[in-house]
């Protein structure tokens, strides 16, 4: 099912949660809503599903207005974040709820098929007997999982579905769910502020900030071509050094870029660890290493300029920099946004 | 970490043996003084006269009355303000609406009143010089010194019971699982039932019992509403002092020795359901911890 926010406002009380959001989820895509907190990630999540009403705008589900339909009604199953499973029955009895409760009736032993068919899909065969309480984190988000999937919902919305988790589970989880909606192909919209979860398994990432959308595309889009410093900032480590553009030119503390195109001005200038390398000799920022941290995957040293901004850069594992070496960072890639 | 057992030992407040044995003392004679000595006395009062005064005592027209009209507002005002109670925390905890402050506030009033003062608001909102009196009155509806006003000022005073258990644990438990529930089909009414309510059933009982236990002993709002009258609006409290005042000391003990038992009874069914309730926590213990 496709959905489509046209124009969606949400206010609670004096503050505005969201300004103004329209986005289109295509039927089968697996979509992430990142943002940091206060972002408004989460309210239109609960607009689409219905927890909240918007105050202005719509809501479509394929050519259907759904902005007023009751979450009741609205054919979504939705995980939250704490599970929130009912305590006092079990596991099983969590995910027959929705058929129970429906206004299709069905057989208790079509349900009781149902229930197994489902404990299957979300691996926890042989523990329909236990309570919430009884079992652990992941697979409680499990059980949440194939309950909401229960109701043969029309849309899966996660809130936030793997942060109450340790990192571990939260990985393999993540990759799990991946699998389970190549498998069902549900229309699926997630929320969550680690940039890591939604870059990993969305296809399309949607980031937000104060209540608007800044930048929406692949995974390989947003990391490739940040159009603002928030999402540079926002999507990974990143040195900021104040910069100024000249004839297509951005200066930065010696260092020169080529910006042909942009207008002349007050910059910043934005680059990764990893786009930046230590060199003995210019052209770069002259500066001196001031520490070297050691990881598995490579080198971190953080240099200090002339003018005491501190720049992070990663090198291979293989280089001999120490602490107190003097020489130039250098520029494989970098980004200047005017400020 | 246990301290280490060659380390010093940090001193607490109170560690000193000596403190420790007089803390213990005073509030076991305190306790002895203020709350087992009266109980006792009740006892040994009641049946200071032999069994015969007791059992005639109980089985006076008027004491039997008055019990039965005791448990007459009980049925009444127990069940109304249960109702009033799972409406108010229903509302307050799971939904956002103006005035919900001003609600808790009103919700809170009834603690705080002394009794005695509704008891006089009452008499002069349905009394015949009262705001509403005359109007009844020419309709022939009697509210005061009459059963309806026993029920409604025992109404008034345990108001509250039911919603204070209710409100925090409420609130605490947050909404998410209505909105689980709502958002897998169910109806209001289906996720009130089958999950809200078994979530705060404890809870629920306890209010219930300790509201019971305050209308059965409630005394001063009743005593201005009913007007005394021996055999007609007199429940249990009222009938015991009025003995009392008879010099009826016996006859004043014995019945007296009916509320306590109530009481009693009270306490055991309010230990039994905090068993219950303590039930509900399961074992932390979680052998599948890290497993997923």
């Amino acid at each position: 099912m496709k959905i489509r926010l046209d124009h969606v406002v949400k206010t609670f009380e004096t503050f505005r949660a969201v300004k103004d959001v329209s986005l289109e989820i295509e039927s089968g895509e697996l979509v992430a809503l990142l943002g940091p907190s206060g972002s408004g990630k989460t309210t239109i999540l609960r607009m689409v599903a219905g927890l909240e009403f918007a105050d202005g705008g719509h809501i479509y589900f394929g050519d259907q207005d759904a902005t007023d339909i009751p979450v009741r009604d609205r054919g979504v199953g939705f995980v939250f974040q704490h599970y929130a499973l009912f305590p006092h029955m079990t596991v099983a009895q969590n995910i027959a709820f929705g058929m129970e409760v429906s206004k299709v009736k069905r057989e208790k032993a079509a349900i009781d098929a149902r229930v197994d068919e489902l404990l299957r899909l979300v691996r926890l065969e042989g523990l329909g007997g236990r309570f919430p309480a009884q079992i652990s984190g992941g697979q409680r988000q499990r059980v949440a999982l194939a309950r909401a999937l229960a109701v043969d919902p029309k849309v899966l919305l996660l809130d936030e579905p793997f942060g109450a988790l340790d990192a571990n589970v939260r990985r393999e989880l993540r990759r799990w769910l991946r699998e389970i909606h190549s498998e069902l192909g549900i229309t699926t919209l997630f929320v969550t502020h680690d940039q890591e979860e939604a870059l990993d398994l969305a296809d399309r990432v949607v980031i937000l900030k104060d209540g608007h959308i800044v930048q929406e595309g692949t995974p390989q889009a947003v990391c490739r071509d940040p159009q603002s410093a928030f999402v540079m900032k926002f999507l990974g480590d990143a040195n900021m050094i104040s910069a100024e553009v000249r004839d297509g030119k951005a200066y930065a503390d010696g260092a020169v870029i080529d910006v042909s195109g942009m207008a002349d001005g007050k910059a910043e200038l934005y680059a990764r660890p990893v786009d930046l390398d230590w060199a003995p000799a210019g052209p770069g920022i002259a500066a001196n290493v001031s520490r070297v941290m050691d990881r598995p995957d490579g080198r971190r040293v953080i240099a200090t300029t002339e003018t005491g901004a501190h720049l992070e850069l990663d090198v291979e594992p293989e280089r001999a920099v120490k602490a107190g070496d003097i020489g130039f960072v250098t520029f494989r890639r970098a980004r200047v946004f005017a400020v | 970490m246990g301290l280490k057992r060659t380390g010093r030992r940090v001193p607490r407040i109170g560690d000193g043996a000596f403190f420790r044995r007089t803390l213990i003392g005073i509030v076991l004679v305190l306790v002895a003084l203020l709350i087992l000595a009266p109980l006792l006395i009740i006892g040994v009062e009641a049946f200071s006269k032999g069994w015969q005064v007791y059992r005639d005592t109980i089985l006076h027209p008027d004491t039997r009355h008055a019990i039965m009209l005791t448990v007459l507002a009980a049925l009444i005002a127990v069940p109304v303000n249960t109702a009033f109670g799972v409406a108010a925390a229903w509302a307050i905890t799971k939904f956002d609406f103006r005035g919900k402050g001003f609600l808790l506030v009103v919700i809170e009033i009834p603690f705080s009143v002394s009794p005695i003062v509704a008891g006089v608001a009452y008499l002069f909102v349905y009394g015949l010089q009262g705001l509403f009196g005359p109007t009844l009155d020419a309709y022939g509806i009697k509210i005061l010194f009459a059963i309806p006003g026993i029920v409604l000022a025992s109404m008034f005073v345990t108001a509250p019971f039911v919603a204070r258990e209710l409100i925090p644990l409420m609130q605490a438990q947050g909404r998410d699982l209505e909105e689980a529930a709502t958002s897998l089909g169910a109806s209001g009414w289906r996720t009130f039932f089958s999950v809200t309510l078994p979530n705060v059933k404890w809870a629920l009982l306890y209010g219930v019992v300790l509201c019971n236990a305050r209308v059965m002993g409630e005394f001063g709002a009743v005593s201005v509403v009913s007007g005394n009258i021996r055999g007609q609006t007199n429940t249990l409290p009222l009938h015991i002092e009025l003995l009392y005042h008879d010099y009826q000391a016996a006859g004043a003990f014995a019945s007296a020795s009916i509320l306590a038992l109530l009481a009693v009874f009270t306490i055991i069914a309010k230990v039994a359901l905090e068993r219950q309730g303590a039930g509900r926590v399961r074992p932390a213990s979680n052998p599948a911890e890290n497993a997923s």
